[in-house]
C-alpha cells in the first residue's frame, strides 16, 4: 500500500504552500495539501494519467474560515483550462459553507465532515458516538504534527499548556492510510508527548478511494 | 537572571503593584499574582475592589490585546491560569465578604464536544465581573441544561461549542426551551470558535458572544436591560 511511484511532495511545501502536478490532463482536482500523497498514490494505482492535482496550504485546516474562499478562487483560476473539476475537501469545519460554494460553482465535493471521516469511511465513522475524547491523526498529520499541533497550540514554549488543551481527551487514534512502522512510531510519540493513551487503526485510503474512482468512472 | 526577578512585590506602593500585577498577568506568572492578591489582601483591600481593579483590570489588557493579534491562545491561558491562582485566593473571602452580584448564569458545552479553553475563560471572566457562574462542565445533552436552568433559575444560559459538527445542537436546546414556553426566561448566549453573528440569530439565540470580554459586556447590558424592563 505504501508503494507509491508518484514524485511525493515535500511535506512543509505542501503544508505552507501547496502543490501543483501541473496542467496536462482534462480533469483537476482541487485539493488539501494533506491529501497530496495519498491522491498521488491512487493515481498510480488506478492508473488515472488524465487527472491533474493542485493542492492549498493544507495549514487552512487550522483557519477553516479560510477554506471557502480559498477554494472557490481556485475553481475559477482553473476553470479557462479543465473540461472537470472536482474538489477534495470534506466539509472540514467550514459549517456547510464549501458545500455550498461548490453547489454555485457546480463541483463535486467530498461528502463527510472531514478527512478523519472519510478516511476510515463516513458511514462507520458515524457511528463512533462514544469517540468524542479521540484525537485523531492521519499519516500526513502525523507527519506534521509539530506544524500542525504542538507548535500552533504553543506546546513548543509552553508544554505545560497540554493539560489546559487536551484534558478532556483520553487518547490518541492514528488512522494510518500505509503501513509505515517509523510513521507509527512517530504518531505513538505524539501521543506521549499529549499525555494521551494510543491507537493506530489502519482505514488505507477509505472514502477518498471510493469517491475519487466513482468520478473518474464518470468521466473516463 | 531579568530584571523582573529584581522587583520585590511586597516594597511596591498600591499603584505600582497593580501595575506589576497587570504586566505579571500579562505574562502568565502565576505564583506572582498570588503573592500581589496576598499582598492586597493584607493591605486591607477588599477582596472585589482586588478582583475588579488589578485581575479584571490586568485581563481586560490581555483579552483586548488577543482580540488585536498582538496576544495569541497560548499567551490568553497563561494568563487565564494566572488570574485563576488569585482566583482561588479570593473566591471565599468574596462569598464571606458579600460581594455585589450582577446575574447568575448557567452555562456549558454542548453534547458531543468536549471543548471547554473559551468556556472557561468566560465563565472566569463572568465571575470577575460579578456574576454567579454555575459551570456544568462538557458535553451537556438538552436535558442537563433544563434540569440546570430549573434548579438554578439563572438570568443567562450560556452555551458554549468548538465544532462545526456540534454546533448545532445549540437550537435543539433553544427549540426545546421554545417549546417548554421557557424560552423567554433566560437570556441566551452563545459562542465558539465556528459560530458568528449570523449563526446565533438563526438558532433564535440572544447574541453571539466573539470572546469573553464581549461575552461579559454583552451579560451585563442584556441584564441591565432586563432589571430595566421590569422595574418599568
Amino acid at each position: 500500500m505504501s508503494n507509491q511511484t508518484a514524485p511525493l511532495p515535500d511535506a512543509e511545501k505542501l503544508t505552507h504552500e501547496g502543490f501543483s502536478t501541473g496542467s496536462q490532463g482534462r480533469i483537476l482536482l482541487i485539493a488539501c495539501g494533506a491529501l497530496a500523497r495519498e491522491i498521488l498514490a491512487l493515481k498510480e494505482m488506478k492508473g488515472w494519467q488524465h487527472i491533474d492535482l493542485t493542492c492549498l496550504p493544507a495549514i487552512l485546516h487550522n483557519s477553516p474560515e479560510k477554506i471557502t474562499d480559498a477554494v472557490r478562487a481556485s475553481v475559477e483560476k482553473h476553470r479557462p483550462v479543465y473540461e472537470t473539476i472536482f474538489v477534495v475537501y470534506a466539509d472540514c469545519g467550514t459549517g456547510g459553507q464549501l458545500e455550498k460554494a461548490c453547489a454555485d460553482l457546480g463541483v463535486d465535493m467530498v461528502a463527510g465532515p472531514h478527512c478523519y471521516s472519510f478516511f476510515e469511511g463516513n458511514a462507520h465513522f458515524a457511528l463512533h458516538d462514544d469517540e468524542i475524547t479521540a484525537f485523531y491523526l492521519t499519516d500526513f498529520l502525523a507527519r506534521q504534527f509539530d506544524a500542525f499541533v504542538w507548535k500552533p497550540l504553543g506546546l513548543d514554549r509552553h508544554p505545560e499548556l497540554a493539560a489546559m488543551y487536551f484534558g478532556n481527551y483520553t487518547k490518541l487514534v492514528y488512522q494510518a492510510q500505509t503501513d509505515d512502522p517509523a510513521l507509527t512510531a512517530k504518531a505513538k510519540d505524539c501521543a506521549d508527548r499529549l499525555g494521551l493513551a494510543f491507537e493506530r487503526r489502519f482505514t488505507g485510503y477509505g472514502d477518498l478511494a471510493t469517491t475519487l474512482s466513482r468520478w473518474m468512472d464518470k468521466e473516463p | 537572571m531579568s530584571e523582573d526577578d529584581d522587583i520585590i512585590l511586597s516594597e511596591l506602593d498600591d499603584e505600582e503593584l497593580v501595575q506589576q500585577m497587570f504586566d505579571d498577568l500579562y505574562d502568565g506568572l502565576r505564583e506572582e499574582i498570588e503573592e500581589g492578591v496576598n499582598i492586597l489582601l493584607e493591605r486591607g483591600w477588599a477582596p472585589y475592589k482586588i478582583l475588579t481593579e488589578a485581575l479584571v483590570g490586568g485581563m481586560t489588557i490581555v483579552g483586548a490585546d488577543f482580540r488585536d493579534g498582538i496576544l495569541f491562545v497560548p499567551e490568553v491561558l497563561l494568563a487565564a491560569n494566572a488570574m485563576k491562582g488569585g482566583m482561588a485566593i479570593l473566591k471565599p473571602l468574596l462569598a464571606e465578604t458579600g460581594a455585589p452580584r450582577v446575574g447568575k448564569m448557567v452555562i456549558g458545552t454542548v453534547k458531543g464536544d468536549i471543548h471547554d479553553i473559551g468556556k472557561n475563560l468566560v465563565s472566569m471572566m463572568m465571575e470577575g465581573a460579578g456574576f454567579e457562574v454555575v459551570d456544568l462542565g462538557i458535553n451537556n445533552p438538552v436535558e442537563s441544561y433544563l434540569e440546570a436552568l430549573e434548579k438554578e433559575q439563572p438570568d443567562i444560559l450560556g452555551m458554549s461549542a468548538l465544532l462545526t459538527t456540534t454546533m448545532p445542537y445549540m437550537k435543539v436546546v433553544i427549540d426545546t426551551l421554545v417549546e417548554q414556553g421557557k424560552r423567554d426566561d433566560y437570556i441566551v448566549l452563545v459562542g465558539g470558535a465556528p459560530l458568528n453573528e449570523e449563526f446565533g440569530k438563526a438558532i433564535g439565540a440572544d447574541a453571539y458572544c466573539r470572546d469573553a470580554a464581549v461575552a461579559v459586556e454583552t451579560a451585563k447590558d442584556f441584564v441591565g436591560r432586563r432589571h430595566n424592563q421590569m422595574n418599568a
